[in-house]
């Protein structure tokens, strides 16, 4: 019965992924690929400047777009899953996915329009006079945190809520009946009975934050390089299939470590 | 029963379709020839079907047709200053000359010096244009745009984009510093390191053609360093503020060629593909394609295309351009590699 799906992976996971990583014990010699069975390449991703910066510049913008997405969709979902009446929760809902609708390439590139210094958020701001002057968010790190966040918010809502909409709501009448106040059901309560919920959309939103090259691309103006751009700057302007793939494997091999983490933490949680 | 039936039914139809499908030419290409203006009176004309894929940068098409079977590509758009490096490799064919005349091409842009090694023409220039300075005229001096210098000035710090390609952005700061692209060496490239690195600290944003496109047209730069016509044209009606200019320091004149994929099994119907583009009907087109503007090679062009977008393109101004352009740098591998790393140090410091 497993055969299929065990075919599967083999084909389209192991086989691809074994032969990344040949790829990554290669090297270039000139313009030339030379098979081998050296780690170079991994030794100059540690060693080499631009390259180490990339792994932190990708953690750093993945850790804080996780938290800040957690921080905004907990609410969001709890509104949606307590407060909103049950026959608009549905349109709460829809609302929430609605720029899931959108192509990602044309979502990225509406911000950098509304980021701009001539943009929305700016022509506002002055408008408003809050500002005395357009200050620059496009084409920084914060552009791009900002593009990762509305993407993620809406993922994380919709894992979120559906762990919340799962609770039974006798746990919140029974502390209340013990006497707990609102924001004490909410903190010692319901926030504790969702973490699995909430780990399970930081993980798929660390994950697919982490293997981003468009969202930094477009709004990160090139100011800043993160391990997918630096490994789409491998394939595509240098030809160096081995450093790609040794980069390509570094991103996995955190990837890993992230799942690794997230699953012994939900083992402990049930435990 | 009925699934041998519906089976044989389908073999039969998936044959009958085969032997209709037009026949495929397999194109390796930069995004001006994936336009179907361009592509589809050749298509009609030879009942072919013209299969595109862009590349960017000439490393990364090398080693894309390295890692090709033979016959799996035709026709190749190249750098024309790297058909020598890819006919070093084995990866061109010779390209028959009979009916390729180049007699009414710009002199400047037939670049025979690199498009045929020892006696024998790998490829054909179709394409060409400059690296040099876009910018804004309604924002910025135009005055100050006759120099590289007011890049460097600090007038225009954090209004300023760089175009995201190493070769005529490191060319450009050999010709601010001195340095002409042919001597442009591993030992030349340490010299640009610090006006390179002034250069990015005065940039507000690094980016590909449509962002840099997008970055101008909003007004979120001023200057773009890299850019030209094939940047600022496809924009001109909707911003003519946008201009264009060859400073007083030189311009990188690119020029793009078409070459017969060696291990290719339709070397005629690729040669007639190359007819085509550099016809001057296919010159027209390619030169206005929707993705970037630029000079047809082929003078003869100008008969078939419009005052307005011969005006746009500059066409008049052309023999002082090509006067005072260099070529792209052609830099061995190592050198190659010492651009790279020294971009890449750019972008992340």
């Amino acid at each position: 019965m497993v055969a299929p799906a065990l075919l599967w992976t083999l084909a389209f996971f192991v086989v691809p992924f074994a032969a990344m990583v040949m790829m990554s014990l290669a090297h270039m010699e000139g313009r030339d690929i030379v098979q081998g069975h050296d780690l170079g390449n991994y030794l100059k991703i540690f060693t080499d400047p631009s390259l180490r910066r990339g792994i932190f510049v990708s953690l750093e913008i993945t850790v804080v777009v996780t938290l800040i997405s957690v921080l905004l969709a907990w609410p969001l979902a709890w509104i949606i899953a307590t407060r909103v009446p049950p026959r608009w929760r549905r349109i709460a809902l829809l609302l929430a996915v609605l720029p899931f609708w959108t192509s990602y390439v044309v979502r990225s590139y509406s911000w950098a329009l509304v980021l701009g210094e001539k943009g929305v958020v700016m022509n506002a701001l002055v408008g408003l006079g809050l500002l005395a002057e357009p200050v620059q968010i496009m084409a920084t790190r914060a552009a791009t945190i900002i593009g990762f966040v509305h993407f993620f918010v809406m993922l994380l809502t919709l894992t979120i809520y559906s762990n919340l909409v799962q609770l039974s709501p006798n746990y919140a009448r029974a502390a209340e009946d013990l006497g707990a106040s609102r924001w004490q059901v909410i903190r010692l309560v319901i926030l504790p009975l969702t973490l699995p919920g909430v780990m399970t959309g930081a993980f798929l939103t660390f994950v697919l934050c982490i293997g981003d090259y468009i969202t930094p691309q477009i709004l990160g103006g090139n100011n800043e390089l993160s391990l997918p751009q630096l490994i789409m700057l491998q394939l595509g302007r240098r030809g160096d299939f081995p450093m790609a793939s040794a980069l390509s494997v570094v991103l996995m091999v955190i990837v890993t470590l992230a799942y690794a983490g997230c699953a012994r933490w939900l083992k402990m949680e049930r435990l | 029963m009925l699934i041998k039936q519906t089976c044989s039914v389908l073999a039969v139809m998936a044959g009958l379709a085969s032997t209709a499908q037009a026949e495929d030419l397999n194109a390796l290409i930069w995004c001006d020839h994936a336009d179907p203006e361009l592509l589809q009176p050749f298509e009609e004309a030879h009942d072919v079907r013209v299969n595109v894929k862009e590349y960017e940068g000439t490393a990364a098409g090398l080693t894309l047709l390295e890692q090709s079977r033979p016959g799996d590509w035709d026709v190749m758009v190249i750098d024309a200053v790297d058909v020598g490096r890819a006919v070093e490799r084995g990866l061109l064919a010779p390209l028959p000359t009979e009916g390729l005349s180049t007699d009414s091409y710009f002199p400047e842009a037939v670049l025979a010096d690199h498009t045929t090694i020892d006696g024998t023409t790998y490829a054909v220039t179709e394409k060409f244009g400059y690296n040099t300075i876009a910018y804004n005229k309604a924002a910025v001096d135009p005055a100050d745009m006759e120099s590289l210098d007011a890049l460097w000035s600090g007038k225009y710090d954090g209004r300023i984009a760089i175009y995201d390609y190493y070769l005529p952005v490191l060319g450009l700061v050999g010709l601010e510093a001195g340095v002409a692209t042919a001597d442009l060496d591993a030992a030349a490239l340490e010299t640009l390191r610090e006006p390179l690195m002034k250069l990015g600290a005065a940039s507000k944003q690094v980016s590909d053609v449509v962002s840099s496109q997008t970055a101008l047209a909003t007004g979120e730069v001023d200057v773009l360093i890299g850019g030209g016509e094939w940047l600022t044209a496809v924009l001109n009606a909707e911003n003519p503020d946008l201009d264009w200019t060859i400073p007083e320091e030189g311009g990188l004149l690119w020029a793009q060629s078409l070459a017969i994929v060696e291990g290719t099994e339709k070397p005629e119907l690729a040669l007639e593909f190359i007819k085509y583009v550099t016809s001057p009907e296919g010159q027209a087109r390619l030169a206005t394609s929707s993705c970037y503007w630029g000079m047809p090679a082929n003078q003869a062009a100008g008969d078939v295309m419009s005052d307005e977008q011969k005006a746009i393109l500059r066409w008049d101004d052309q023999a002082d351009y090509l006067a005072r352009a260099q070529l792209y740098p052609v830099p061995d591998a190592e050198t190659d590699t010492a651009m790279q790393d020294l971009w890449t140090d750019m972008l992340q410091n």
